[in-house]
């Protein structure tokens, strides 16, 4: 058994000037890629699919395999290309900016290593805008990385050219989608794309590209470095290794705790120091808004990829927000639904117009105007957004309003009876009139 | 002469010049550009954006359509500062939401409170502030968050918040919790543009706080408990 916190990604975060190249060479930086130039590029795709390294973003899609999906040959007319997703934008997803802010040039060695496995030669990073410390950061770790030759051509002597751009974003949540982030670093609106063709085949210029997760590919010079083996030393069979735990909300001592996959809320609360002031805790989301909420009754389901499933829920980010019995969960998803709004793209008719009029109804029963017609009527718009949108931002913004009628439908019809209760009210004080 | 190339000047053309030189196509320039051009103006303007499509060979129209689609270009000239504050649901909970509505009142005037996106004192001048409500800024264990030109100030009250908008109207600039000291909207656009100060400034900058408590929570529970990762094997990592 591993013991309850796995500082891997995390363990240079203590040490002083942490985000300097001179302290990430200290603690074994630069060592993988030392290793992985000098092996087949086959080679290297194959251990990150041994390791099962799962991708952190959200999907949980097998990196290795997802590696391999790019063409094995080199052609200078498709150039392939690497890009890194550091659109960082789930709410309640706080772990790639901190990661990045601390670390960066773990994340810039994972970039050599996996561009080197792809036959890219050029990587980008595209960060969300709203971060500037963190892009500061990033600017500054690339650059050391080309002054010490880490970067460049020739890298280390292997024969190997990378270059990395660290590409700011603008303030769209939705290019945190990987092919409407691959729109907007062309200089587009960030609207999805229609798949396939998938980003292998054709994506950035419609070229061969691979985007993946900040924390994913951070994680690559440890498999490299450890081997396949010691990474499955952490986690599950199917959801092997440390992921970084962001706990938010009501508990004593928010943060972000690196845990072997399968760790449950029960244990995670127990680092955080508990529930807030012992104030009983009412619903989480184990990955973000767009996983759907759990309970008080989900504290020891595995938050793996698949006990967060078997829930009924996804593992999606991560991200533990934790609420308390003192929040409304009729206020918190339609606060969240907000968000969808604001954020869907416009580009297909049932995300766009769903959460438009999915808002309102909220708004309305939060405001105590709501029938429990509304209810239903909720639930069907939900019914016509789920698996009929463009992207995922659809089937997200529907996670907490189905998830919330199911485990508090109390709650909602609380706030209809309200409402019916003053409407006859007011029938009664016109009658005598 | 256009009336773009009277607004931005050789500098401006080059550092142009320059960022589409980072990429193998030249339209991926345009993000970049914009917040170059909003660092001269405080917001994307009509020249500005005949500024990019001139540049890029694009129609205006094209541009306005990328300008109108990310929160992040201002259509109106800002203040100094921009203060987003963060509503979604968590820092809304923890919050956020009671922070939002006490500087729309604190700096609104007349019993009016500031809009969204709307302006306390003149745009552009000193002490000004454009105050907006933002979506997750991603740090939900800091919560609740606001960030003043997209530096961050974490676990901020009523109180802390206005003493903030306070000391930035008299011309303070109070250092971030987690940042580079705090400058103004148009440098931070700059720097999203990817040009930094100069090599002192920009160490000094770099080497701003960024390790919150709350950041290293799990890490300083590890070492306390003596808690590690499973050890890595001495031989290097072989397998078939």
């Amino acid at each position: 058994m591993a013991d309850p916190i796995t500082p891997v990604l995390t363990k240079r975060w203590l040490s002083p000037n942490s985000w300097r190249l001179s302290t990430y060479e200290q603690l074994e930086g630069y060592t993988a890629i030392k290793n992985a130039l000098r092996k087949p590029q086959e080679q290297i795709v194959a251990l990150i699919k041994d390791a099962g390294l799962r991708g952190r973003g959200g999907a949980g899609f097998p990196a290795g395999v997802k590696w391999s999906f790019m063409p094995q040959t080199s052609d200078p007319a498709r150039p392939h290309y690497l890009v890194i997703n550091a659109d960082e934008g789930e709410p309640g997803t706080c772990k790639d900016i901190p990661l990045m802010m601390a670390d960066p040039h773990s994340l810039i060695e994972g970039c050599i290593i996996a561009s080197y496995a792809m036959r890219a030669n050029h990587c980008f990073i595209y960060v969300r805008g709203e971060v500037l410390h963190c892009i500061r950061r990033l600017h500054a770790a690339v650059r050391e990385a080309y002054d010490a030759g880490y970067l460049g051509n020739d890298i280390l002597g292997s024969g190997f050219d990378l270059d990395i751009t660290v590409h700011a974003g603008a303030g769209a949540y939705i290019c945190g989608e990987e092919t409407a982030l691959l729109d907007s670093l062309e200089g587009r609106r960030g609207q999805p794309r229609l798949k396939p063709p998938f980003p292998a085949a054709a994506g950035l210029y419609a070229k061969p590209t691979t985007v993946n997760n900040v924390e994913t590919i951070a994680t690559v010079p440890y498999i490299v470095n450890g081997g396949s083996d010691w990474f499955r030393e952490m986690g599950t069979e199917k959801s092997p290794g440390p992921k970084i735990y962001s706990v938010s909300g009501h508990v004593e001592n928010p943060g972000q705790y690196e845990a072997p996959l399968g760790t449950t809320l029960r244990e995670l609360l127990e680092l955080a120091g508990g529930m807030k002031d012992g104030v009983p805790l009412k619903f989480w989301t184990p990955g973000g808004s767009s996983t759907p909420l759990l309970t008080a009754d989900h504290m020891d389901v595995p938050l793996d990829f698949e006990g967060a499933a078997e829930a009924g829920s996804m593992l999606g980010t991560t991200a533990i927000m934790v609420f308390n019995e003192t929040v409304s969960v009729p206020w918190a998803v339609m606060k969240w639904t907000r968000f969808y709004e604001h954020e869907s793209c416009g580009k297909c008719t049932p995300c766009r117009e769903g959460t438009f009029w999915l808002a309102q109804v909220l708004e309305r029963m939060v405001e105590g105007r709501g029938t429990e017609e509304d209810i239903d009527t909720m639930l069907d718009v939900c019914d016509n957004i789920l698996g009929r949108s463009f992207c995922a931002l659809g089937d997200g913004a529907v996670s907490p309003i189905e998830s919330g009628i199911k485990y508090f439908r109390d709650e909602f019809l609380a706030l209809c009876e309200d409402n019916k209760a003053k409407q006859s009210d007011s029938a009664l004080v016109g009658a005598s009139a | 002469m256009t009336e773009s190339t009277e607004v931005f000047d050789a500098d401006i053309h080059a550092k142009a010049a320059e960022i589409i030189g980072r990429y193998p196509v030249a339209r991926s320039a345009l993000l970049p550009m914009l917040h170059l051009v909003q660092s001269v103006q405080g917001y994307v303007s009509q020249e500005g954006i005949s500024f990019c499509a001139e540049q890029l060979d694009l129609t205006d129209a094209e541009v306005s359509a990328v300008v109108t689609f990310y929160t992040m270009y201002k259509r109106k000239p800002c203040g100094e500062h921009l203060v987003s504050v963060c509503t979604n649901t968590l820092c809304a909970a923890m919050g956020g939401d009671a922070i939002y509505k006490k500087l729309a009142g604190h700096l609104g005037e007349n019993g009016t409170p500031l809009g969204h996106e709307q302006t306390s004192g003149t745009p552009g001048e000193q002490g000004s502030i454009t105050l907006e409500h933002a979506e997750c800024l991603a740090a939900c264990d800091l919560a609740p968050v606001l960030q003043v030109n997209y530096e961050y100030y974490d676990n901020q009250t009523e109180q802390s918040a206005v003493e903030l908008v306070d000391a930035l109207r008299k011309g303070e600039r109070p250092q971030p919790t987690r940042g580079a000291p705090l400058t103004d909207l148009k440098s931070a656009e700059q720097q999203l543009a990817g040009f930094f100060p100069d090599e002192e400034q920009f160490t000094a900058d770099v080497d701003g706080p960024s390790a919150a408590e709350e950041t290293l929570r799990g890490a300083t529970l590890a070492q306390d408990r003596g808690w590690v990762a499973p050890a890595m094997r001495d031989e290097e990592a072989n397998h078939g």
